[in-house]
């Protein structure tokens, strides 16, 4: 490697950074006023790169190819700033007051809705704009060829930092920002107008985004992925930055672009690993992020928990009638119907599992799957490279997750809140691209496929009876635990920690067995899948399925128990009643997350458990 | 008398801020001692130091002898130490019962176990030591829906729950009614008298401190002023210079 061949490689970093800062900045300046981590920032970021697409033809004709071009880029950011307002206006400011993770879902519901809404309107192609006129050619740079694109863009990132900086020191919106950020109440309290201040900021935000989306058009064609591609980097800039802080998103994606550009070089096989790598030590050895500061613990919680009640007498009934159904269920449906209560069974499983982290223990995992994952794969790896049967395999899935559960939760639980919660998704998304990029082992993108169940299993009336058995015992096994010490400890963990320390209990330590334990049921359910479907690849690995489980268990209510058993046995039978009906799967997804978050700020069941309550109290004398 | 805890020479800053500065003082056994100062004084850094929420800078914190500065919290608390918190720190989503339940269940060092019920752990001795406190009517509500006072005295009950030597109780009639903190506070000084344990707690309310406390200690930018029993405190000059604001009689109840 040559010197000029450094250098042109760093430059190439450096535009990438600039591309990456104005994606990260605006989900940093949102999260540090309005305290939403803005899932639908990659959807702004694409619908961006769309919409330039679509006004740089025309303007380009009518305006001449300079200011067309530039003038389609600023209308086009303009254009996505006004849909953040959109989304600001008719969702976000209805939930301001409803639990963050509903906020989130929120935000992801409108990420299912926008990529179909996508391909809609412009269709599934890639669409390749325009070069830029007048900087399309290329420069010399010690022998070494560089488009001058490149160069005007990595002058774009300083240039908005800079821009910004006027914004909020120089201006009275912006300085009201900046406090905001700071203390969100005193604000308030200030009597400023905060729906304004909170449109204006999801505006500059997603401006901001829509912006590199459409910078992006002349490097990248426009594609119905970008969302995704980008919103796991754009995570890991804003938390490694601080989140809320504008300068630390800077110094973070520089780092990461730099990382990318020489990281290619030197590890090709590892360079996803390496970006999450790189954050998890950042965020255990400064946990609030490069510039960040600690975050306030956030009061609201889950205010309405009421203390836990065993089962009453109609709820064991209930439960007895749902087991004797589950055990006649083979009389009255047939293979098709059996494939699809074990994947209910399967899911249920996970989504408890999730619960008892999140509901009962209070830290809130993005990153599930990768403990489920982990199971599928250490089943799969130990039926394809050790040659083992089912019954040996399927004890590796738990061993596997809980190996995986131990090793990261115990950076997790130095974390909290937030942080806590993008660290997961950081690790489920190293498990992730190791299992995509080692091909040679896992399969790669096709994963790993012939893993089926061994002869006396095999028939679907069998599985589904092992997989009853085996889900079954692992729920009343977590459900158990939730009414024993081990569980009691995690929550009291989640309702003081202040206190749960004053009392002799080790807290870290208990979360991070806590962590590990419900990994290792996701694990289970992993491991039952695997032999269900015959394969695994790195799907089951991915943020969507950790969002399934989030939705799983918000939907059904995380404040109790039998809510997120319900949201994943509904999951998977409307998946499958209601994808194959569609070309809009997602869409209507998306749409139903986004109603149910807006009608039912609790969660489902949660929602009528309230209303349970509320009619005991008022019976009450 | 023994010494039940002893401080010496204790220091803590915060940044250029002197919180505490050479501060040493002993509690004996059975005795109530209250430190008093304006806001500012370092009370509460100098109970966090005792407690193990904070580390001190320098000096060191001895229970019975036993040197524990810099310990956590949590393992101060085995050797003998309650605490309840200025601002109310409980199980807002358990029962008074079961708030009670989970120091004992820590107590005995059952906090991993995954079978056996954890409200059925132990439960005549929570019972008990709510009744102590007079909240047994109570026992099955949430602590979360608890009024303010109410909570104070669950707090009181957990800190017991383990049968300290040592209770530590950060203003414990902090945001309360005036008639609630006397007999609150009237409530805590019977129960660590008749079971011979120790306190140390801080307080802004004067009826309370020279109610209950046996010796009161001085406080004023992290410095022990002055330091004796209550009718020796209230005659101090210097105390009534710098905390009673040069007020020539003895204190009258703030509220």
């Amino acid at each position: 490697m040559d010197l000029s061949f450094v250098v042109v490689q760093f430059l190439t970093g450096l535009a990438s950074a600039s591309n990456l800062f104005l994606i990260a900045c605006g989900l940093t300046i949102i999260f540090g006023v309005t305290r939403i981590v803005n899932f639908a920032h990659g959807s702004f970021y694409m619908l961006g790169a769309y919409m330039a697409y679509t006004l740089v033809g025309p303007l380009m004709s009518a305006l001449g190819g300079v200011v067309g071009f530039w003038g389609a880029v600023l209308l086009a950011a303009c254009a996505v700033g006004l849909v953040g307002v959109a989304m600001e206006v008719l969702l976000l400011r209805r939930i301001y007051r409803a639990h963050e993770l509903f906020q989130l879902l929120a935000t992801f519901g409108v990420v299912l809705v926008m990529q179909d809404l996508v391909v809609v309107i412009w269709g599934p192609e890639e669409l390749l704009g325009p070069r830029a006129p007048g900087i399309s050619g290329s420069i010399e740079i010690m022998g070494q060829r560089f488009p001058e694109y490149e160069a005007v863009m990595i002058l774009a990132g300083p240039a908005v930092l800079g821009l910004l900086w006027l914004l909020f020191h120089r201006t009275r919106w912006g300085t009201l920002v900046r406090a905001a950020t700071q203390d969100r109440e005193m604000v308030g309290a200030l009597g400023v107008n905060q729906g304004l201040l909170f449109t204006g900021v999801l505006f500059l935000g997603a401006f901001l985004a829509g912006l590199a989306g459409a910078l992006q058009l002349p490097r990248e064609p426009a594609n119905p992925f970008m969302d995704f591609n980008i919103i796991a980097e754009a995570f890991v800039v804003t938390v490694i930055g601080g989140m809320g802080n504008v300068l630390g998103a800077f110094l973070a994606a520089f780092i990461i672009a730099e990382l990318q550009a020489f990281g290619i070089l030197i590890f090709p096989k590892i360079t996803l690993v390496l970006i999450f790598l790189v954050m998890a030590v950042v965020l255990v050895i400064r946990p609030w992020g490069l510039l960040g500061k600690p975050e306030a613990p956030s009061g609201h919680g889950f205010a309405t928990d009421r203390p836990l009640r065993p089962l009453s007498g109609k709820g064991q009934l209930a439960i007895a009638l749902l087991l004797a159904g589950l055990l006649a269920l083979p009389l009255v449906v047939d293979d098709y119907g059996l494939n699809l209560a074990i994947e209910v069974l399967v899911f249920a499983l996970f989504a408890f599992s999730l619960n008892f982290i999140m509901g009962n223990g209070g830290m809130v995992s993005f990153g599930h799957a990768a403990y489920f994952g982990l199971g599928a794969y250490g089943a799969a790896l130990t039926v394809k490279h050790l040659g083992a049967p089912m019954e040996l395999a399927i004890l590796a899935a738990p061993v596997a997750a809980a190996a995986g559960g131990l090793l990261f939760g115990w950076f997790v639980v130095r974390l909290s809140g937030v942080y806590l919660a993008m660290l997961t998704l950081a690790f489920a998304q190293i498990v992730w691209s190791i299992a995509f990029q080692w091909w040679e082992v896992t399969g790669g993108d096709n994963g790993l496929i012939g893993i089926w169940p061994s002869s006396w299993a095999s028939g679907r009336l069998v599985y589904y009876y092992l997989t009853l058995i085996i889900c079954g015992a692992a729920i009343a096994v977590l459900w158990r635990a939730v009414f024993a010490p081990f569980g009691y400890t995690l929550r009291a963990g989640r309702d003081s920690p202040l206190r749960t320390d004053a009392i002799g209990i080790d807290l870290r330590r208990h979360q991070w067995l806590g962590f590990a334990f419900a990994g290792t049921a996701a694990g289970i359910a992993g491991g039952v899948f695997v032999f269900s479907k015959g394969n695994v690849d790195p799907g089951v690995l991915s943020i969507p399925t950790s969002v399934d489980g989030l939705v799983m268990v918000l939907l059904g209510g995380i404040q109790t128990l039998t809510g997120p058993l319900l949201g994943g046995a509904v999951f998977p039978l409307l998946e499958a009643y209601v994808m194959p009906l569609t070309d809009y799967w997602r869409a209507i997804l998306g749409g139903v997350i986004i109603a149910l978050v807006l009608a039912f700020p609790t969660g489902i069941v949660g929602f009528f458990d309230n209303r349970a309550h509320v009619a005991s109290e008022a019976r009450e004398p | 008398m023994n010494t039940v805890l002893q401080v010496e020479r204790l220091a803590k800053a915060f940044g250029g801020v002197k919180a505490v500065t050479d501060l040493s003082f002993g509690v004996e056994a059975g005795e109530l001692l209250a430190i008093i100062g304006p806001n500012g004084a370092g009370k509460s850094t100098c109970f966090n130091m005792v407690g193990g929420q904070l580390t001190p800078d320098s000096g060191t914190v001895r229970l019975s002898g036993r040197d524990i500065t810099g310990l956590p919290p949590r393992a101060i608390w085995r050797l003998g130490v309650g605490r309840t918190f200025q601002i109310t720190a409980t199980f807002a989503s358990m029962t008074l019962r079961e708030n009670v339940q989970m120091a004992l269940i820590s107590h005995h060092r059952r906090v991993r176990a995954l079978w056996p019920k954890a409200n059925g752990l132990y439960r005549e001795e929570a019972m008990a030591v709510l009744a102590r406190v007079g909240m047994a009517d109570q026992a099955e509500r949430a602590c979360g829906v608890l009024a303010y006072g109410d909570i104070k005295r669950v707090e009181l009950a957990v800190a017991l729950a383990n049968e300290p030597k040592l209770l530590l109780m950060d203003e414990p009639t902090a945001g309360m009614a005036p008639g609630e903190r006397i007999a609150l506070m009237g409530l805590a000084a019977e129960i660590v008298r008749e079971r011979g344990i120790s306190v140390l707690f801080t307080e802004h309310d004067m009826d309370v401190v020279f109610a209950h406390a046996n010796r009161i200690l001085v406080l004023d930018r992290g410095r022990a002023i002055a330091s004796g029993p209550p009718s020796q405190v209230r005659a101090d000059p210097e105390v009534r210079r710098i905390y009673l604001g040069g007020a020539a009689e003895p204190p009258e109840p703030v509220s």
